[in-house]
Order: structure tokens, then sequence, then C-alpha cells
């Protein structure tokens, strides 16, 4: 129970407007006025965007003379889609980036997150400097990338030259490497966020446990294989999931160091979707696109919670 | 446990490696913002360090630092109140005021679809906003972006704090007289201040590093933030190596200052929405 008191009956004796008086300005209104900012933020910054997109990918939009001018087309922006080869290419790419970065990271992190749990004295050093690719900004992260991946005087190529190889490679510039480049920063960038979760599920384990295996003479590999991985299996599961929802969003890094090219070597969904708002200025269309991956991802992210909430009742 | 010194010194010497990984890049960066054209194009390793970069794009005719960092100063410390604010008195309200339980999670999960939608989605309604508003092109528009951003973040975060508070003080504060308002105002906000102020820091880290909208809501030095700034170098046709660098490493300043600080909680904001496995 809250800590308001019951409000006096008032004079009508009338139950419900006591009720609804006593919610807005009684001594138990607090909850709700302390809950009705976020509440007026959430409704018009989120909700009412959603219902502009949804209008707006019905309609034909655009700047006349400064004039914002709307025009119903219904569901003319579907031919539009037939019409865009890119946005195919640009929902390849974004596969194979997610499900590499995925599955990479997953082993990075788990790795990294099962050595650093078995150091003692160099373990703050570890932990702080790990964090530093989540804080720095994803834009001097790919400013920082792109001066060594840079073809005449990047870090890579010199060293290459220096061992005699002859024709470095291009990286971010060959459309064969550029979206493998792209991946080794994010794997740079985003193996500790998978560290972090999976060291939280390391340290959660009680260690009698690996004791009584080391006491059974279990070898190091043999107790994480047999002691570590089965009780981790649920949230390294859970942040499999979290981190496929996360690496949808990638935009900043991209942008910076190839600007989705050469070509539509790495062109990705949020990309294609900003390059249809900022150069071909298709409002309309890119509300489209807006709208269908809020649909795809609200579904993903419905799935995820179910997910990650049966597997902890079952595991947890 | 027991190990061997020799699998010990091998572990750390293979995480120092990972150390190394992680820090060399922020290093390159660095030696970079220090060497003059000359020295980026000859590739030297040794070469004699100086400030020009940083003074070109901070005072000089074709820079805009300043500015920029006028602005990303303006950006990142409202939104931290902003949320903060907001953020906090919801979180109460959410973690001890007895909602029903499918308000509170209603909203939590309306939260995490937030946090993990890519904001892309925002982008072109927001920009219609900020123009209808006449507040494109300036901070007030990246402003309204960046707190609805790191919303759910800040109303979580604090969510857990409030949960660690014991029930009893406000009881107690509540049974000596004072309202809800003074019970959260006096008692159970100052608990919870170092829990507040990681949050306003990580917000504010957040904002800072943000790029999609400060660039698709601006279109000026008047609105634009220190990460549109960095981006700008990279599609100019002869790319200013040194003064990138130095930008980079001027938008990495608060990121470095924060892990000098890391604390737990921090790292409990990081993974907002991996609900424990």
């Amino acid at each position: 129970m809250g800590l308001g008191t019951l409000p006096p009956p008032d004079s009508s004796g009338r139950l419900k407007g006591v009720n609804w008086r006593s919610r807005l300005f009684g001594a138990g209104s607090f909850k709700l006025w302390a809950l009705l900012p976020l509440l007026v933020v959430l409704v018009i910054f989120t909700l009412l965007p959603i219902l502009q997109l949804l209008q707006m990918s019905v309609s034909e939009l655009e700047f006349v003379e400064g004039e914002l001018v709307s025009e119903f087309i219904g569901l003319g922006q579907l031919d539009n889609l037939a019409k865009d080869p890119i946005a195919g290419i640009a929902l390849k790419n974004t596969l194979v980036f997610v499900v590499a970065v995925v599955i990479i990271e997953t082993v990075t992190g788990f790795c990294l997150a099962v050595a650093i749990s078995r150091t003692k004295t160099l373990s703050i050093l570890y932990r702080s400097v790990v964090i530093i690719p989540l804080l720095i900004p994803p834009v001097a992260i790919g400013t920082m990338w792109s001066l060594m991946y840079d073809y005449n005087y990047g870090l890579f190529t010199t060293i290459l030259i220096e061992l005699g190889v002859q024709y470095p490679p291009l990286w971010t510039a060959d459309p064969d490497l550029a979206l493998i480049s792209v991946i080794i920063v994010d794997v740079w960038h985003w193996t500790s966020f998978m560290f972090l979760i999976m060291l939280a599920g390391i340290e959660s384990i009680p260690p009698s446990l690996l004791e009584a295996a080391r006491v059974d003479g279990a070898t190091e590999l043999r107790a994480i294989r047999y002691v570590i991985l089965p009780i981790m299996a649920p949230t390294i599961l859970v942040a499999m999931l979290l981190r496929t929802i996360l690496a949808f969003k990638v935009f900043d890094q991209i942008f910076v160091l190839t600007s989705g090219g050469p070509g539509t070597a790495t062109q990705v969904i949020s990309m294609h979707i900003y390059k249809v708002f900022s150069e071909q200025f298709r409002l309309g269309y890119a509300a489209f696109l807006s709208l269908m991956v809020a649909a795809f991802m609200f579904i993903f992210v419905a799935f995820y919670l179910w997910a990650s909430r049966v597997l902890r009742r079952r595991f947890g | 446990m027991k190990q061997g010194a020799p699998s010990k010194i091998a572990l750390n010497l293979s995480l120092l490696f990972v150390v190394f990984l992680i820090l060399f890049p922020v290093f390159y960066i660095v030696q970079t913002s220090l060497k003059s054209m000359a020295d980026v194009y000859s590739g030297s390793f040794f070469f004699e360090a100086k400030m020009m970069n940083y003074e070109e794009i901070f005072t000089g005719s074709r820079s805009n630092f300043a500015e920029l960092t006028r602005n990303s100063l303006i950006v990142s410390s409202s939104v931290a109140l902003i949320c903060g604010a907001i953020g906090s008195l919801a979180a109460y309200s959410l973690a001890r005021l007895s909602w029903q339980r499918w308000v509170a999670g209603g909203i939590i999960v309306w939260l995490l679809f937030i946090n993990m939608m890519p904001p892309i989605v925002f982008v072109t309604p927001y920009y219609l906003w900020a123009r209808a508003a006449g507040i494109y092109d300036t901070p007030a528009a990246v402003i309204m972006a960046h707190v609805v951003l790191n919303m759910p973040l800040a109303v979580i975060m604090m969510m857990n704090f409030f949960a660690e508070v014991p029930k009893e003080l406000e009881e107690a504060a509540v049974i000596d007289g004072c309202t809800q308002w003074q019970a959260f105002r006096l008692v159970i906000l100052p608990i919870v201040r170092p829990g507040l102020a990681a949050m306003a820091v990580l917000v504010f880290v957040f904002s800072w590093k943000e790029f999609l909208f400060s660039l698709s809501l601006t279109t000026t030095s008047a609105g634009r933030t220190i990460p549109v700034g960095i981006a700008n170098f990279v599609q100019e046709f002869n790319i200013r190596y040194g003064e990138m660098a130095a930008g980079s490493f001027v938008a990495m300043i608060p990121a470095l200052i924060l892990v000098l600080l890391a604390q737990r909680h921090i790292i409990k904001g990081l993974t907002v929405g991996a609900v424990k496995g």
C-alpha cells in the first residue's frame, strides 16, 4: 500500500468524485505527479512520432518554399520500395554484419570474461580499460580506425610495406574488404559490452562449484566446458539476443568509415534511411522505411523480453 | 583458487595484450593529433610534438570547434539535468509508490523498447517537429532528442537505486509528519545521491557522444555538436588528419575522465536492458 491516507468523505458523499479529486490533489497524489513528467515525455515524444510515421508513410511529402506539402498516396510507398534495389542490399548487409558481430563478440566477450574473472591484482586495471570503447564517441572510434586504415599514411599500410608486402589491402576502400573492416571496428567497440554481461554471470556462479570441479581433478578447460558454460548458457543466449537488437542500430562508425560505400558494400539499414531522408530528401519514403524497421524491431524486442523472462524462470 | 605460476603469467600477459589492443588506437590518435601535416605524410614514428592542431581547431578560421564545444556542453548538461529530474521522480514513483503491476511493468517495457529501437526511426518526425517549432539547427532540438534517447537509462538506473533503500526510512519520515514529497526530497534523495550522480554523468557522456540526431537536426555550427564536427573532417576532399585527430581526442575526454572514476554504478548503466540471466 501507498503511504497516502484515505481522504475525508466530501459533502456530497459521492465516492467517485472523492477518489478522482484525492488522486490529483490528496495526500497520495505525489505518486501521480512524480510520474507525470515521464508520461508526458513518453506520449509526446515516442507515441506521437510513431503515429506521425504512420501518417507520413501514406503520403508524399515535399517542402515547397519552406512549407510542407503533403499528398495522400495510400500504399504508394510499396511501389517505391519495389523500385529501390538498395533497400534489399542494405538489408542483406545489415544481416551479414549483425550475424558476424554477434557471433564474434560472444566468443571474445566470453573468453575475456573468463580470463578477467581469474585475475586479482590487475583486475581493476583490466576492468577499467575494457569499458573505454563503450564510452568514447563512436564517431571518434570511426576516425581512429580510418586513420589506421588510411591507404596512404595509415598504420596498417606502413607496417605491411615495411614487412615487404607490395600491394597492401585497401581496407575500407576495397568493396570486398569494406564490410569486414567495419566488422573489425565493431568487434573492438562492442566486445566490452558482451564482456560486462558475461562477467556478471560468471561472478554469480558459486565458487564452491568450481572448487568441487577442481577437487575432482578437472582441468581449467574442462571446468569451463562442463561447469561454467552450462550454467552460463541462458545468460549467453540473452546477451546474444540483446546484442543482436543493438547491432541493428549501427550507423555512426559506418558513416565515418565508409558512408555506406564503396558503392553499396557497407550500406546498412540506418545508413540507407538516412540517405533517403537527407540526400534524396524523400521524407515520406524515409518514414515508410522507418516504420517497417520499427515494426520489425518491435516484434524482435517483444520476443527478447519474453525469451529472457522464460530463461530466467527456468534457470534463474 | 590455486593456479600454477606459469599459467598465471600467461593469463596476465594475454590480458595485457588485450589492454594494448584497446589503448593503442587511442594512443595513435593522440600521436597523430600532435603531428604536423609533414610528419603525418612521412609516417615517421619519431617527430616533434606540436599543439598546432589543437590551436587550429579552436581558433583557426576554417574551424568552429569553440562553438561546437559550447553546443556540446549546453546539450549534454541540459540533457543530464532534465533526465536526472524527470528520471529520478518517475523512478521513485514506479519503484516505491505501489503502482499496479501493469502500470509499472508497462512503462518499463515501453522504456526498453525505446532503448532498443534504432534511433533512425525517430529522425524524420523529429526533423519535421524541429522545423515546425522553429528550433531546427539549435541546441534545443538536439536536447529534445537526447532527452528521449536517454530517458530509459535514467529511469531504469534510478529504479535500481531506489529499490535498495530500506522502506522503513520513508515510513518513519511520514510518521514524523513529512508529506510524500518531503520524504522523497529530504530523506530518500540524499541517500541515492551517489547513484543519481553516476546516472547524470553517464547520461552526460551518452549525450556527448550521440551523433545521428545532432547531425539530422542541425545544419550549421549554431546547433551542431562535436561529433558532427569530427565527421565533417572525414568528408572533406583533403582530410586534415592532424586536426581530425585533435578533435577526436577532445571528444574522448569526458569518457576518459569517467573511466578514471569508474565504479560499479556506471557498469550497471552500460548494460541496461540485460535483464539478469
